[in-house]
């Protein structure tokens, strides 16, 4: 027998199982209510430049503290008479690119550690003290450590919150190495002779990814989070770039007076945050076997 | 037990001795000269000197490290090259500001995470799980900072019923100090309290489901007792988990809250030692949050034993 | 002194409607046991539970379960709670998970005392002593400070029984109490029982699929297949005289105590109990049974009295076929 035919079972379930997943989630009302959000943010910031009206840093003084709905300004403008709505979309932009940054990383890190320690006993251990360590820095602590060393920047905001994210990552991707190790095919692949490297990446990778992905998708919404927090302090996207949290660090002053400057990159945020927990929560129920039941 | 309380004891002590290499590391690892980092202002070369020989930065990587541990464990953390206070008296004062800003939230959570928790558990598929479900769903999804900025233009600004900012003792006068926490606390505590109804709902519906409920219920135990008592008690175990794994994210939300309501606590120290370059400060801060990390995790473990009998009596459960 | 009528037990699932338990009326009478026989699935259990409405909140429960003039299928949720555990107590099949594991024994059977009776902390724990004792655990003041994962199976389904005597129960519903331990240990079990029977005068309402155990401890069978009760009578009349097919391939199925522990169920009857969505104008044991007609098929066969007790069935063996197939011990040495 070769490794090939141990594999068939993996491939030929994962089709209706996938057709499964999708009717499932097309069947959720919250999840594709989150799933417009996102597609409707995802083209809104891909397309900003030709979308926006504005560039998002143009200050143009005389139109300073515009009220929403004003003709030319949708949203209003700020202190600096730059246009909100330009802005919110550049900012959900910055914001998406450090959600999905942030992850990718911790991705990049989290899996192999999660498989490795998942499928070598004595390299467990070694995983566990390291995920404990990073664990032990508070995701802000991290940041404020980073900022100090190499400076505040998106891509040191990008590294923090990614680092953060990959115990998580270890824990989920190990928990689902552990429990494909005992299968049967995998048994059978090993005992056929395959190489660990094979059985790791041809066997148990693919069938662990589901988790992973599901893992991912609830991480995104925690990392924009994580930058608007950061950018909000000064340790993450430093002005005049445009980011949520930064519109919310000017607004601070001006709160009482301009209120929509605060309130609208708030919901954004919230927005951005909602819809990938709505999509991440219906995504773990469809791929969940038990589902339907919850 | 007492193996398992050991081996728990040893890993704690070791993930801290790595704690202490990275943050040795980390200031090692500051573009330049340490000593002119930890100089600060007064760069003349007696005072270069003196830092040298205090932190040995002539000596070996190993002797310097070394060094380090024993100034600390001895409490010298040096001082701040902003105002030359010793950092150790720094965050004795700030503390207190932060515990009791840490704790609030922590009980405020609790009640209202596990509370709606069971709720939504109880009531399953009627109106209030789904309202319990939707404002947990929120808690994980808004910006904390931002709430707490809309609730001083709310409820400071617009309203005047807590002050905006600003802290007064607790010792000096309690209701002034609950005064201006209690905002801070809710706003902090939101996010916590969402976290703790999730999983308190997940758990309980479990327990609900398991035999010895139905035992309870067949002894003709109200309804009251059976969900409060049996079912709680046993889904208390997995929520002391995820309180232990979100306390970090409690501690960095405790940063931004103080420096949105103007706290003058450990986050507030912490924050302003980053655009600074304070970095004994920096150091020390990052250390202490590390070693509280560690050691309250620790305390959980210990804190699981009283609530599991199995893991106190049995012994080495795992 | 409990008196069942027509009750009948429907779940709603996703897959529509099952209805778990149909028609079925039995009396208990007060010191007696009365054992419900079947193999899994034929609803013996949800029976029990249906009695105090133990189910979960989807089960429809219809017909009545009079206790002491109280039908208990009618009551509100306030009567049954004082009624569960005080007149009507049980003993669950898992004794591994049926006691709370973060509890202590003496806490888990004060507790019942505590339930029902309006005595002192210190009265309802000396009540436990006793209790414990009773049911034959040895060092009983010492037990109470100890946890259940700290116990033996048998152990614990000890303590199942002395929560559920704890205040005197009526009737005492024990549901596979013996199934999940040794052989050893179950002998012990249904001593307790046995003793409990004869020295507090509850009547025990024995679920079981073990026929020996049956044969052992009961005064009167009730045999339930797909939700209905086929036959029913005292226990040597009806082991003797097995009437319907059912029971005879039942009583067939007991080769030796050996095979029985093996396989656990009564496999030894080709096909599987029927899943009922509805309670079809039929023998629903029809499809298995080698006595089948069309009348079978067409018709529900009233449970009637033949010759001594009784069945339901249209084609019942007759005492000269149960003399010419031998007496069921016999056949099992055959086996």
């Amino acid at each position: 027998m070769t490794t090939g035919e141990v594999a068939t079972p993996v491939v030929t379930t994962a089709d209706p199982r996938q057709r499964r997943v999708a009717r499932r989630l097309l069947k959720s009302p919250l999840a594709m209510a989150g799933f417009v959000v996102l597609s409707v943010a995802i083209v809104g910031a891909v397309f900003a430049p030709l979308i926006a009206p504005y560039g998002p840093s143009d200050a143009n003084f005389g139109d300073a503290f515009i009220p929403p709905g004003a003709e030319g300004y949708l949203l209003g403008t700020d202190s600096l008479g730059r246009d909100m709505f330009s802005r919110i979309l550049y900012g959900t932009r910055a914001s998406l690119i450090v959600g999905v940054l942030s992850v990718l990383l911790a991705l990049a890190v989290g899996v192999p550690f999660g498989l490795l320690a998942g499928y070598f006993s004595p390299i467990d251990s070694v995983v566990s003290r390291l995920t404990d360590l990073v664990l032990a820095f508070p995701f802000l602590i991290l940041a404020v450590g980073l900022a100090a060393i190499r400076g505040a920047s998106l891509t040191n905001a990008a590294i923090a919150i990614g680092i953060v994210q990959v115990p998580a990552m270890v824990r989920v991707t190990r928990s689902e190495t552990l429990r494909l190790k005992g299968r049967d095919y995998v048994a059978s692949a090993i005992s056929d002779g395959a190489g660990d490297a094979w059985v790791l990446l041809r066997h148990i990778l693919p069938n662990a990814i589901s988790a992973v992905i599901v893992q991912a998708t609830i991480a995104i919404p925690g990392a924009i989070l994580g930058e608007a927090v950061l950018s909000f302090l000064g340790l993450g996207i430093q002005p005049p770039s445009p980011s949520l949290g930064t519109m919310l660090t000017e607004a601070q002053q001006y709160a009482a007076q301009a209120p929509w400057t605060a309130v609208l990159p708030g919901v954004a945020i919230m927005l951005l945050a909602l819809a990938f927990n709505l999509f991440g929560d219906g995504l773990r129920d469809a791929l969940d076997p038990k589902g339907g039941r919850r | 037990m007492a193996a398992y309380l050991l081996r728990r004891a040893g890993q704690s002590l070791l993930t801290l001795v790595l704690a202490t290499i990275v943050v040795f590391a980390g200031v090692r690892a500051l573009p330049g000269d340490p000593a002119l980092a930890l100089a600060g202002e007064e760069r003349d070369a007696a005072t270069l000197a003196a830092i040298r020989a205090k932190y040995g930065l002539d000596d070996s990587v190993i002797e310097q490290y070394w060094a380090y541990v024993t100034n600390t464990f001895q409490g010298d953390l040096g001082r701040s090259i902003r105002t030359g206070i010793p950092v150790r008296d720094m965050i004795v004062g700030a503390l207190p500001v932060t515990l009791e800003l840490s704790l609030l939230a922590l009980v405020i959570a609790s009640i209202l995470g596990l509370l709606t928790g069971m709720l939504a558990a109880v009531r399953r598929g009627g109106p209030s799980e789904w309202l319990a479900n939707g404002i947990a769903l929120l808690g994980l999804s808004i910006p904390h900072f931002w709430l707490g900025l809309m609730a001083i233009l709310w409820l400071s600004v617009g309203l005047g019923l807590f002050p905006a900012s600003g802290h007064v003792p607790l010792l000096s006068d309690p209701v002034a100090n609950l005064h201006h926490m209690v905002m801070p606390a809710v706003i902090l505590g939101t996010g916590l309290a969402a976290v703790i109804m999730r999983q308190t709902r997940s758990s309980m519906l479990e327990a609900l489901g398991e035999d010895y409920v139905r035992t309870a219920r067949a002894k003709g135990l109200r309804e009251r007792q059976v969900v409060g008592v049996h079912a709680l008690r046993n889904s208390l175990i997995v929520v002391v988990t995820i309180v232990g794994l979100q306390l970090g994210n409690l501690i960095s939300g405790a940063v931004v809250t103080e420096q949105i309501f103007g706290l003058p606590g450990f986050g507030k120290l912490t924050i302003d030692s980053v655009f600074q370059r304070d970095y004994p400060v920096i150091q020390a801060v990052v250390l202490i949050t590390a070693t509280a990390y560690i050691v309250i995790n620790f305390a959980i473990d210990l804190l699981y034993s009283v609530i599991d009998p199995r893991i106190r009596v049995a012994g080495g459960a795992d | 002194m409990l008196s069942v009528r027509d009750l009948t037990v429907s779940f709603t699932g996703e897959e529509g409607v099952v209805c778990a338990v149909d028609r079925v009326s039995f009396d208990v009478r007060a010191g007696e046991v009365l054992s419900v026989v079947g193999e899994s699935g034929c609803g013996k259990s949800v029976t029990a539970m249906a009695l105090t409405r133990l189910l979960p909140p989807y089960a429809r429960v219809t017909g009545s379960a009079v206790l002491d003039g109280v039908d208990l299928a009618a009551a509100s949720p306030r009567t049954l709670r004082h009624v569960r555990g005080k007149d009507v107590a049980y003993v669950f099949q898992e004794p591994m998970s049926s006691l709370n594991p973060v509890f202590t024994l003496g806490r888990q059977v004060t507790e019942a005392v505590l339930a029902h009776e309006q005595v002192s902390r210190s009265t309802a724990e000396q009540r436990a002593v006793e209790l414990l004792d009773l049911v034959g655990i040895p060092g009983a003041r010492d037990r109470l400070r100890v946890y259940p994962h700290q116990l033996s199976g048998g152990m614990r389904q000890r303590v199942m029984i002395a929560m559920a005597v704890a205040c005197n129960p009526r009737v005492l519903v024990a549901d596979e109490p013996t199934t999940a331990l040794d052989v050893t240990v179950q002998a012990g079990i249904l001593d307790v029982l046995r003793d409990l029977r004869t020295r507090l005068g509850t009547a025990v309402v024995l679920i079981t699929h073990d026929l020996g155990v049956v044969a052992d401890v009961a005064d009167r069978v009730v045999v339930m297949y797909a939700g209905r009760i086929v036959e029913r009578g005292e226990v040597r009349e009806l082991f003797r005289r097995p009437r319907h097919p059912y029971t005879k391939g039942l009583l067939g199925a007991v080769p030796n105590a050996e095979a029985r522990e093996r396989s656990g169920r009564l496999l030894e009857i080709p096909g599987l109990v029927p899943v009922l969505s509805e309670q079809p104008d039929a023998c629903t044991f029809a499809d298995r049974c080698p006595r089948a007609s069309a009348r079978c098929t067409e018709h529900e066969p009233p449970l009637e009295n033949v010759a001594g007790h009784e069945v339901a069935c249209w084609h019942p063996h007759t005492d000269d076929e149960n003399a010419t197939a031998g007496r069921p011990a016999e056949r099992s040495s055959d086996a």
